[in-house]
């Protein structure tokens, strides 16, 4: 079935922790208190806050800035503009080259002149508390000159709108056109062809830590010490040693613990880069904290898209092709170093994913305009991809009569098909839709549902049942950022050594923001040597004491950071074992390490500590043979070389119930199965699935960053912008089918995102459903508000 | 979101109290609960020079039988309203009020006087005081004095205590027999302040209606009672045609504003659905 042959012997080992739900060694520390986040770093007395002056204009000049007030103001260490910070760095552009004709503009820490959305950090106030610095910064006078703001994308190319960046002539950012068979035919040939337009609202990741960043320059010894809530510390030791040019090894990155990222931290934000540049030229350390409200307009936005989707369609049922025509605003630049190309790049990519047909044309037309910066947020472009597939898979059962599901089984990959490649030429080596269907379909007693919903409307009450299948891109090669230029690892390292008393150490390139990576890799490095967890010390987030790695984003820190560790912790037995057998006079060949010990591999039965082996190896090496030198430490690198990505795939279903004289909708019910390989964590991939679709259900019902015509974010509050909680959401049923990917000995894909990629899309089939027998006009405008649902009943 | 340098004051008696507002004049600010007014000043949205801690004052908080009336301290939090055995069998309106404002962490600190003063236009609390007749007793330099719900709530986030003076306590009219009330609200997330909501106190007798009060929260800069609605209800019994007559009064009667989560015209739709589903159960039970 697949063109890879796996060795499973992580799969094999005795003892095993692979596959157990082991609780995250961090959990107690955190739950106590006892976590360092950036805010917690203790700062010397010289430690300098920085409060930003942001920019209440979504597009305006300075024509002067007068800081004097502020410099005046108690507890003042310094006030500084761009025009400062320009002296020390260089700025960035958000391209890369696979990603052709994306173009944008120079950006710098603080701007030089122009500001180009609400919110963007002008001047920097730095004093020695955040308070007195806040206060200083309403002192900070600018004088301002008001430029019109894009605000609309539709309109961003108009001639007669003005250009943000006049150096690029035009506020295209990127189009990208893709034609594969022909999708003209397959009109000519469909019983239907059927349109209609999807919009995603601008949304944010909510993150319970804010963006925080500690930099300290230490000019005595030319180092840099950044404490950051990243997910990428290597990322950003390289972005800033490459813009404040210094080499890479006078920077380091420690991100210690992190309050939640989701992809909000992976970026290049330009008020952390001037926190850098402020400590640089003051010499002394600076803190940045985000607060609330600049997150909400700092912290990047995604997801804001409007598609007009076409599905061509047999009476048969069988689905010959789709078209989308998808248009998104990005903010004034596009963001460092991904760049705001990715989310439109993956929804061209991916549509349709889940299904076999050979037509297919789309066009993804990328504006500038000015309102703060879209970017990647969990599951990039995948609910925008999975919601306008799977809206326009069920017109086409309301148009051939065929029922949802039965729709989807006759079109949905077979399972016995793989490896082979979508219409837009990705590869996939193994999915299971039509495994995860049935098991859903079972999960969720699909026609008993039905009858229920039928026998409920008799009664007036109206109730939904709404599918989505999807594929999910996970465990990302260099084909998704590398070969475009960026310096971003999607290779993983691990460093394992075992210590004076049989304990053993873990250094990963992978991150902990709080998703319990900690606790995979506990698992992956306990099963490959032979310890119990409780042996292990991890080490992550820390440039100077890890290895080389990405870091967490696209759903990669456990296919591909854990697979550095299983090979790290079966090159370290191997190397115990070697000197175990120089010990006991015996073939390595024959013996096993389980739980901390050294055995006979066919007995089990005790030979040797790991404790003694430490002990002899490091204490009293002159009692083994001469010539036999012990080494008790092991690198090992991976990457994904044969596949592009790990694609991985599932289903969801969303059971809901609208009350039609109020527009709210109540949710009851959600089931997802998924397949994400190898699960090394029950209960942690059920909390990603979860957690994932919460954020999903918050698009889809609840979270819009909602600005006016003239660039104003007018709800930048928890008060004002809805994050789904506890409350509002049902019962989450999670199921499994494993698929391993044969590219690893753990064949473990993603499971972080997959939650985000279907929930809106069942939501949304669910609503409609709900809706049918009251002659609604369709709701296809994401998050459904009981406004939206009002109107579209004709209530108001 | 720090707040602008404050000075802070913790009031050991009412007079005390006064006496500090008094020196700072309108520089100063009463801090009771936090909830609300923490949030404003974090937002910067005030900068009041000097805070009056009132939550040590003697005698503020509590709640007490008075024989025809509830008194209820203005420093009693929420919580202690919430599970109060009086409230609940005297003011069953007001208990019905409490799990829907915010949330428990929120609810063991906010308090039912700070409720009342803030006046937020969307606050069940000030609805629930309009709707029963509630009085307001003022503390100030030259004494105290009271003032009735209907004159009490003046505007946005306007009410009659003026600078210088103090919400004391508040005084409910014990429900009388033959009287229902119930409490109705649409909000986005639970604890969230309500798009619109509606307060009724009603006299039921037999499935009759008598006089009563319906008064709608989130329906304009202060509770608004719908007085002309509230009419059609005398001497009737409850049907599909009434629900239909107060709906469509209400479209005539309310004129709400706009905001992120509905415009004018969906909350006079909103408002007649409560009017069925509050009025509806009471004149049945
Ligand atoms: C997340 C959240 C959700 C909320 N949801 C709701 C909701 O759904 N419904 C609702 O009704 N409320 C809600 N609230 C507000 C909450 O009920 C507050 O506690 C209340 O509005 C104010 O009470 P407080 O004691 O906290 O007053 P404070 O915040 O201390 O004061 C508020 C204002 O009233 C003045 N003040 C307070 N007490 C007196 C007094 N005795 N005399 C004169 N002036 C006084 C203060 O000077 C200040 O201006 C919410 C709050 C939060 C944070």
């Amino acid at each position: 079935m697949t063109d890879l042959i796996a060795d499973r012997w992580i799969l094999d080992r005795p003892n095993s922790y692979i596959g157990r739900s082991v609780p995250r060694p961090n959990a107690p520390r955190l739950a106590e208190g006892r976590g360092t986040f950036v805010d917690d770093v203790p700062l010397g007395p010289r430690a300098g806050h920085v409060a930003f002056v942001r920019s209440p204009h979504a597009h305006a000049r300075m024509r002067s800035i007068d800081t004097e007030a502020a410099r005046a103001s108690p507890g003042v260490i310094a006030v500084l503009t761009g025009r400062d910070l320009a002296a020390i760095h260089d700025p960035w552009i958000g391209v890369l080259t696979h990603l052709e004709g994306l173009k944008s503009a120079p950006q710098y820490a603080l701007p030089l002149d122009t500001a180009t959305w609400q919110g963007e950090a002008v001047a920097a106030v730095v004093a020695d508390s955040r308070a007195r610095a806040e206060d200083a910064a309403e002192l900070v006078a600018i004088v301002w000159e008001v430029l019109p703001a894009v605000t609309d994308p539709a309109s961003a190319l108009d001639p007669d709108t003005p250009v943000i960046h006049e150096s690029l002539g035009d506020n295209l950012a990127w189009r990208r056109n893709v034609d594969f068979g022909d999708i003209e035919a397959a009109y000519a040939e469909a019983d239907h062809v059927i349109e209609e337009t999807f919009v995603f609202a601008r949304h944010t990741g909510v993150c319970v830590e804010p963006r925080a960043i500690l930099a300290d320059w230490n000019p005595a010894e030319e180092q840099l010490t950044v404490w950051h809530n990243t997910q990428c510390p290597h990322m950003i030791q390289n972005i800033l040693a490459t813009h404040y040019r210094l080499d890479e090894h006078r920077v380091r990155v420690i991100a210690g613990d992190v309050g939640g990222s989701f992809g909000i931290k992976v970026h290049t934000y330009a008020d952390e880069i001037a926190t850098v540049g402020l400590s640089i030229l003051l010499k002394r350390p600076v803190k940045f904290v985000a607060d609330r409200m600049e997150s909400f307009v700092t912290d990047i936005h995604a997801r804001a898209q409007t598609v007009k989707g076409r599905i061509a369609v047999r009476n048969d049922g069988t689905i010959l092709g789709f078209e989308i025509d998808a248009l998104s605003g990005i903010g004034p630049y596009s963001m460092y170093p991904r760049t705001s190309g990715i989310e439109a790049n993956q929804i061209v990519n991916l549509m349709g994913g889940p299904y076999e047909f050979d037509h297919y044309r789309a066009q993804a037309t990328v504006v500038f305009q000015n309102k703060n910066m879209m970017c990647q947020y969990r599951a990039v472009g995948h609910p925008v991809k999975c919601a306008v597939t799977e809206g326009l898979v069920d017109a086409a059962a309301r148009a051939t009569g065929l029922d949802p599901a039965e729709l989807r089984q006759r079109n949905l990959r077979a399972d016995d098909s793989y490896p082979c490649r979508s219409v837009q030429g990705l590869p996939f080596e193994n999915l299971s839709h039509e495994e995860s269907l049935a098991k859903l379909l079972e999960a969720m007693d699909y026609e008993a549902l039905k009858d229920e919903r039928d026998a409920l409307r008799e009664e007036g009450v109206y109730r939904g049942i709404g599918l989505a299948s999807f594929i999910e891109v996970t465990n990302p090669s260099a084909m998704f950022y590398g070969v475009g230029g960026a310096r971003i690892s999607a290779q993983d390292g691990a460093t394992m050594r075992l210590d004076a008393r049989g304990n053993v150490f873990v250094a990963t390139g992978a991150t902990e923001q709080g998703q319990g990576m900690e606790a995979v890799i506990s698992q992956v490095a306990a099963t490959a040597v032979g310890v119990p967890p409780e042996r292990l010390k991890i080490v992550t987030g820390d440039t100077e004491h890890t290895p080389y790695g990405g870091g967490t984003w696209a759903s990669r820190a456990a296919g591909i950071g854990g697979e550095a560790v299983a090979r790290a912790g079966r090159a370290l037995r191997e190397q115990i074992l070697r000197a175990a057998a120089t010990m006991l006079q015996e073939d390595a060949a024959n013996l096993d390490i389980r739980n901390g010990v050294v055995v006979e591999a066919q007995t089990g039965a005790e030979r040797i500590g790991l404790d003694e082996i430490g002990r002899i190896c490091y204490y009293r090496p002159d009692t083994l043979p001469d010539g036999f030198q012990s080494e008790l430490v092991a690198t090992r690198h991976y990457v994904p070389r044969k596949y592009p990505f790990a694609f991985t795939n599932g289903v969801q279903a969303s059971y809901l119930e609208v009350d039609v004289e109020t527009g709210f909708i109540t949710l009851l019910d959600h089931w997802c199965i998924e397949d994400c390989g190898t699960v090394i964590n029950p209960l942690l991939v059920d909390e990603q699935i979860r957690g994932g679709i919460v954020q999903g259900l918050g698009g889809a019902l609840f979270e819009e960053c909602v600005y006016d015509r003239d660039g104003q974010m007018l709800n930048a509050t928890m008060a004002d912008y809805l994050v789904p909680m506890a409350a509002e959401l049902p019962d989450m049923q999670c199921g499994h089918v494993e698929s391993p990917t044969a590219e690893s000995d753990l064949g473990a894909k993603g499971a972080g995102e997959a939650g985000t990629c279907g929930a809106p899309a069942a939501v949304m089939n669910a609503l409609n459903d709900a809706l049918a027998p009251l002659g609604a006009s369709r709701l296809t405008d994401m998050p459904f508000t009981p406004r939206k649902v009002l109107r579209a009943l004709g209530r108001i | 979101m720090k707040p602008a340098p404050f000075a802070y004051v913790r009031a050991a008696t009412l007079d005390d109290a006064l006496r500090t507002l008094e020196e700072h004049g309108d520089g100063a600010r009463v801090l009771a609960g936090g909830q609300s007014l923490m949030a404003t000043l974090n937002m910067r949205l005030s900068a009041p020079e000097v805070l009056v801690d009132i939550g040590r004052v003697d005698g503020l908080a509590g709640i007490e039988d008075t024989g025809d009336t509830l008194r209820i301290g203005a420093m009693t939090r929420h919580v202690e309203v919430e599970t109060s055995e009086l409230v609940a069998e005297h003011a069953p309106l007001v208990a019905s009020a409490m799990p829907h404002i915010a949330h428990p962490a929120i609810r063991n600190a906010g308090t039912f006087g700070g409720s009342i003063a803030f006046a937020d236009p969307a606050a069940e609390l000030p609805a629930c005081a309009v709707a029963l007749g509630a009085r307001m007793t003022i503390a100030g330099k030259a004494g105290s004095r009271t003032v009735e719900a209907d004159a009490f709530f003046r505007g946005l986030y306007e009410t009659a205590i003026a600078p210088r003076e103090i919400l004391t306590a508040v005084e409910v009219p014990k429900i009388a027999p033959g009287w229902k009330s119930g409490l109705m609200e649409l909000a986005r997330r639970h604890g969230d302040y309500a798009i619109i909501g509606l307060a009724a106190h009603v006299e039921v007798e037999g499935g009759r209606f008598g006089g009563g009060r319906l008064v709608f929260f989130g329906a304009g800069d202060h509770p608004v009672a719908a007085a002309q609605t509230a009419a059609l209800l005398e001497g009737e019994t409850w049907s599909d045609r009434l629900a239909d007559r107060l709906a469509a009064s209400l479209k005539e009667e309310l004129d709400p504003f706009e905001d992120l989560n509905a415009d004018a015209a969906m909350r006079r739709h909103l408002a007649g659905v409560l009017v069925k589903r509050t009025l509806g159960p009471l004149a049945a039970a």
